[in-house]
């Protein structure tokens, strides 16, 4: 089943064009990446998925319902890039209060095991104005998980997270998907984005300029020959011609100390994307 | 109406775990005692030197000095009722502390009723509790009580809450600052209104009236607030009524029958706009 699907979709902000006819669909279960540069879109596509915004032309779905009814809502998680909780709630009111608005039934267990997931469990009765901007951050991913989201939107996750946070939401990312927890998260840390991602999808000035999986948009870019002589690139040589490469370098007389396939890495097929604009 | 309440009490809570309402109570303890001071002052000096022949001395200096103290009060709960929602919507929104909350399966409308009845709710019994404080602290000082005790209070609270709404459907379309201004700028208009009305009373001009009729017709927290105030001596009679009238805080103005039904319409017109706005506004 179909968690989140957009046709056509359309924004405008007065004379400026957000979006322009973005067509994207998302699985269940399935965590697609959406890149593009700063203005590009992406958050206004999530805060319509999201309800926070209207569209001003095309369709969104969300798990069967048009986005921001209730019924939508009822599905959705969020995690917006900015954000804030009340200083002077703790953590454990936090989710309560998003429980209560939720509906969700699962009461202090399901408070504990959000905690525990991102790792707070220390932290349940510590007020928000005494967390780090990590605690905050991890707490909001928490947040976005109350009353067992179908579809969840993350924008920007990590950007106030270190290495080791980072590694912790990834983690999360993780189980949902194997809780079959359909996730978009926006990010502009493609290393993030190619370690689990399913699919990825480039916007581009509102219009998706390309979408796949990591896998299919990455292309190869050679192969790379470690001789006597030095490092060599043999452009356009596939896998297949390693044999052949390796059988000439030898009827050469150059003894080969490594050889390396070479293909490009979601860096590279978002810079050919968006071109000057990175 | 679950959701609704849920909201209110989270507002209620922030109201009071916010600086504002320390600083407002710390204000009010201090506007109480001084307050005290002054009224027990006021009666036990004017005790030798008053009355002018026919004037009921008790019932004018305690009947001013309630009125100012209506005034004070009321303008403290206008403080109150404006720093509780002045960034309500617009003012959260670009805090990012609203976009959690509205993502969850709450009405925007539920929402803001909730934020509505949460600061309502803070003002009018702030403003009650304050004036039936210097309601007692007039009687102890002087011995002179207000002809009727529930109806102004009732009416000051009804003006506060007019102010909440006000300042939530500001909070809709400004920015916190520029609601703030606004809010007290329009509060400012309705004060000017009822002292033109005092002014033209004085010098008999019926412009004057007129203008500080419609403005508090335009404005029903000003014309809660004269209602509320001439039911403090409402069966005053003679001479005491007309050195009342002459006083800076005396007299007010009845409103008649209408108004709570005028009021209460205005309130809904005022949050009906409001939540229409909402609803239209991109977060």
């Amino acid at each position: 089943m179909t968690a989140f699907a957009v046709t056509g979709l359309e924004k405008r902000y007065g004379s400026i064009a957000a979006l322009r006819g973005v067509d994207l669909e998302l699985a269940e279960g399935e965590l697609l990446g959406l890149l593009g540069p700063n203005g590009a879109g992406k958050s206004t596509l999530v805060k319509i998925g999201c309800g926070l915004v209207r569209q001003s032309g095309g369709h969104a779905v969300v798990c069967g319902a048009a986005a921001g009814s209730r019924a939508a809502r009822s599905s959705v998680g969020y995690l917006a890039e900015l954000f804030r909780f009340p200083g002077w709630c703790t953590a454990d009111e936090v989710l309560s209060l998003h429980q209560r608005l939720a509906r969700s039934s699962g009461g202090e267990r399901e408070r504990g095991d959000l905690l525990e997931l991102v790792g707070l469990s220390d932290a349940r009765r510590r007020k928000v104005e005494a967390m780090s901007k990590g605690m905050q951050q991890r707490l909001g991913i928490a947040q976005a998980l109350v009353g067992a989201p179908r579809l969840l939107f993350l924008d920007e996750p990590t950007s106030a997270l270190d290495p080791a946070g980072r590694r912790t939401v990834r983690g999360i990312l993780e189980e949902l998907r194997a809780r079959n927890i359909a996730v978009l998260l926006n990010s502009h840390l493609l290393s993030e984005v190619e370690l689990v991602c399913d699919r990825v999808a480039i916007l581009l000035d509102g219009s998706v300029v390309a979408s796949g999986r990591p896998e299919e948009l990455m292309r190869p870019r050679g192969v790379e020959i470690e001789t006597s002589a030095g490092v060599r690139v043999v452009e356009g040589a596939l896998r297949e011609d390693v044999p052949r490469l390796v059988a000439e370098a030898g009827a050469a007389g150059e003894p080969i100390y490594g050889i390396r396939v070479l293909r490009s890495t979601l860096e590279d097929v978002y810079l050919d994307a968006v071109g000057d604009e990175a | 109406m679950t959701d609704a309440l849920t909201i209110a009490a989270y507002a209620l809570r922030e109201s009071l775990r916010r600086r504002v309402f320390v600083v407002v109570a710390l204000l009010t303890i201090a506007f109480l005692v001084l307050y005290r001071v002054g009224a027990g002052k006021a009666f036990e000096e004017t005790e030798n030197a008053f009355p002018p022949v026919g004037v009921e001395p008790d019932e004018f200096i305690g009947s001013t000095l309630l009125g100012m103290a209506m005034f004070a009060t009321l303008f403290l709960g206008t403080v109150l009722a404006v720093f509780l929602t002045l960034g309500a919507v617009r003012g959260d929104a670009e805090r990012g502390l609203l976009q959690p909350l509205v993502v969850r399966p709450v009405g925007r409308t539920t929402f803001l009723l909730g934020r509505f009845l949460g600061a309502a709710a803070v003002c009018a019994v702030y403003v009650a509790l304050v004036y039936a404080t210097a309601v007692v602290l007039t009687g102890e000082a002087g011995g002179w009580w207000p002809d009727r005790l529930v109806a102004p209070a009732a009416e000051l609270a009804g003006a506060v809450v007019l102010l909440v709404a006000i300042s939530l459907l500001g909070s809709v379309f400004l920015s916190a600052t520029t609601n703030g201004i606004a809010v007290f700028m329009l509060f400012g208009a309705g004060l000017v209104g009822g002292l033109l009305g005092q002014i033209g009373e004085a010098i008999d001009s019926k412009t004057l009236l007129t203008v500080s009729e419609r403005t508090s017709w335009a404005l029903p927290f000003e014309a809660l607030y004269q209602d509320g105030l001439q039911r403090l001596t409402l069966d005053a009679r003679g001479l005491t009524r007309f050195a009342v009238e002459l006083g800076p805080f005396g007299g007010g103005q009845s409103y008649g029958a209408w108004l709570p039904v005028w009021s209460i319409g205005y309130l809904a017109v005022v949050l009906g706009l409001a939540a229409w706005g909402f609803a239209c506004r991109d977060l």
